[in-house]
């Protein structure tokens, strides 16, 4: 579902990425672990459109995304190709980033009705299915700023699902939620994943929900996926030192 | 005939000043501060565009345009734009120099506002594919217009005391009026006191209601 084809990303003199290749297959929860400043929310960055590759490929559901054929030729992805892989794609983010201007019930239709082209009934339909699913029913014609940390991603998540995304990107979402309140948004995503099609990848620093919930973990250190295993291999015993230390680290932390 | 103050004469001219000079004054006011915001949102945008050659011409009128007197424009506005066929009558180029001049001012605040919306904004409007055009009036400028209201407000302030240029295009405004009054009786003691209680009470007023959005505003966020 996607795939990174010798990617490197800088920003100036700065290399973040180098060299990076790895897939997510249709339907898989992946999870990318590693050190602070390595690079993690830049690769979701780079999937969302929100960067773009210094080289190498991106494909997502087997369209290129940072690329386009023109002429038998592959060039640079144009504004109007990344509109259209970017509806496929969909972002939770650590702040949540909630448009403060509208009631939660518009934060959830604007995007279906204008991008999608629903109608604003469909659109409220699905939307109120959704805060069901998230527990928030009663909260609908709430201002974001009347909600908790926990309840405003709550509805980032509802709203990121009412554009039915193929793939959802889910960077440290729960980095930014006072500790009470981190458990329940992740039996959430749990919940999703389980229930849903859509391909996940993750940057969690959770690391028992990560062992939980992923079909696979990547260690990601140096700009390079250093270990791609299994959550219970991984987590256990983990073939990298560079991840055993890294593990040690996160665990002592708490 | 030589008292410090005289009511009589007063109540004379106050009719002419408030029923002219005042009117005109509160219309040149509020027309050239609905044009300076419109333009001035509109050189905003254009400051923001993608192609450089819109933002280096808007960015250009901006600069051009606050760093020459007012006065100046306006003279411009009236006694050389005749000379190539551009005839309007004095109030019209009172209203249309006092709104571009003031529109570059705008500019600069709508800006700022711009800017102060998180950057996480465009990104959740990017994520949810919303066109850059729905992200603009849907998202971003209904954050940023809200918090800039204010200081547009003490744009509009600073416009209603220089009003009394127009004077020099031949526009009466309050002290226009109130001027042309103690030039006939030869005393002006009444007419340029009347005059700047007026401009008290305006921009007093005008002040309350710019301090009424600030607290709106702080509530709304
Ligand atoms: N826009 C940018 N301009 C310059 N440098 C950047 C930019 N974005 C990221 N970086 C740099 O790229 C590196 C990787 O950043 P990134 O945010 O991807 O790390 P991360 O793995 O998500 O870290 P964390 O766990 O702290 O969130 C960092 O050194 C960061 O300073
Ligand atoms: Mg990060």
């Amino acid at each position: 579902m996607i795939r990174f084809e010798d990617v490197g990303k800088s920003f100036g003199p700065v290399t973040v990425l180098d060299g990076l290749n790895f897939t997510v297959a249709p339907g898989e929860f992946v999870t990318l672990i590693g050190p602070s400043g390595s690079g993690k929310t830049t690769i979701l960055r780079l999937v969302m459109t929100l960067e773009q590759v210094t080289s190498g490929v991106i494909t997502v559901g087997g369209e290129y995304l940072s690329h386009m054929e023109r002429g038998g030729r592959l060039v640079r992805a144009d504004e109007k190709h990344q509109r259209e892989v970017r509806k496929r794609i969909g972002m939770v983010f650590q702040q949540f980033n909630l448009f403060p201007n509208m009631k939660v019930m518009q934060n959830l239709t604007e995007a279906p009705v204008r991008v999608l082209g629903k109608s604003r009934a469909e659109a409220e339909e699905r939307a109120r299915e959704l805060l069901d699913l998230v527990g928030l029913n009663d909260k609908v014609d709430a201002h974001p700023s009347q909600l908790s940390g926990g309840q405003q991603q709550r509805v980032a998540i509802a709203r990121a699902l009412a554009m039915q995304p193929d793939v959802l990107l889910l960077d440290e979402v729960t980095s930014a939620l006072d500790p009470e309140l981190v458990a329940g948004v992740l039996a959430l995503l749990k919940d999703i994943a389980r229930t849903t099609d859509i391909t996940f990848l993750c940057v969690t620093h959770e690391m028992g929900f990560a062992r939980d919930v992923s079909d696979r973990v990547m260690m990601f250190d140096g700009g390079k996926v250093i270990e791609d295993a299994a959550p219970d291999k991984l987590f256990s015993e983990p073939d990298h030192e560079r991840t055993r230390s890294f593990l040690q680290a996160v665990l002592e932390r708490g | 005939m030589n008292d410090v103050w005289q009511w009589d004469y007063a109540f004379e001219v106050l009719p002419g000043i408030v029923g002219g000079g005042l009117w005109m004054t509160i219309k040149v006011t509020v027309l050239a501060s609905i044009l300076a915001y419109v333009i001035g949102l509109g050189l905003a945008l254009l400051r923001r565009s993608d192609l450089r050659i819109v933002s280096m011409v808007a960015w250009a009128v901006i600069e051009f345009i606050r760093s020459t007197p007012l006065l100046v424009q306006l003279f411009f506005a009236f006694y050389v734009l005749p000379d190539i066929g551009l005839l309007f009558d004095p109030v019209t180029t009172g209203v249309v120099v006092f709104g571009l001049h003031y529109a570059t001012y705008a500019a600069e605040v709508y800006r700022a506002g711009i800017e102060a919306v998180p950057r996480g904004q465009w990104e959740a409007a990017t994520a949810l594919s919303l066109p850059r055009s729905r992200t603009w009036t849907k998202v971003i400028l209904p954050q940023a217009i809200p918090r800039v209201l204010p200081a547009l407000g003490n744009y509009t302030i600073s416009m209603l005391k220089e009003t009394p240029l127009l004077l020099t295009i031949g526009v009466l405004d309050i002290v226009g009026v109130a001027a042309e009054e103690g030039s006939q009786a030869f005393r002006y003691v009444e007419p340029i006191t009347i005059a700047g209680v007026l401009f008290l009470i305006l921009s007093y007023s005008a002040s309350l209601l710019t301090r009424w959005m600030e607290r709106r505003v702080g509530i709304a966020r």
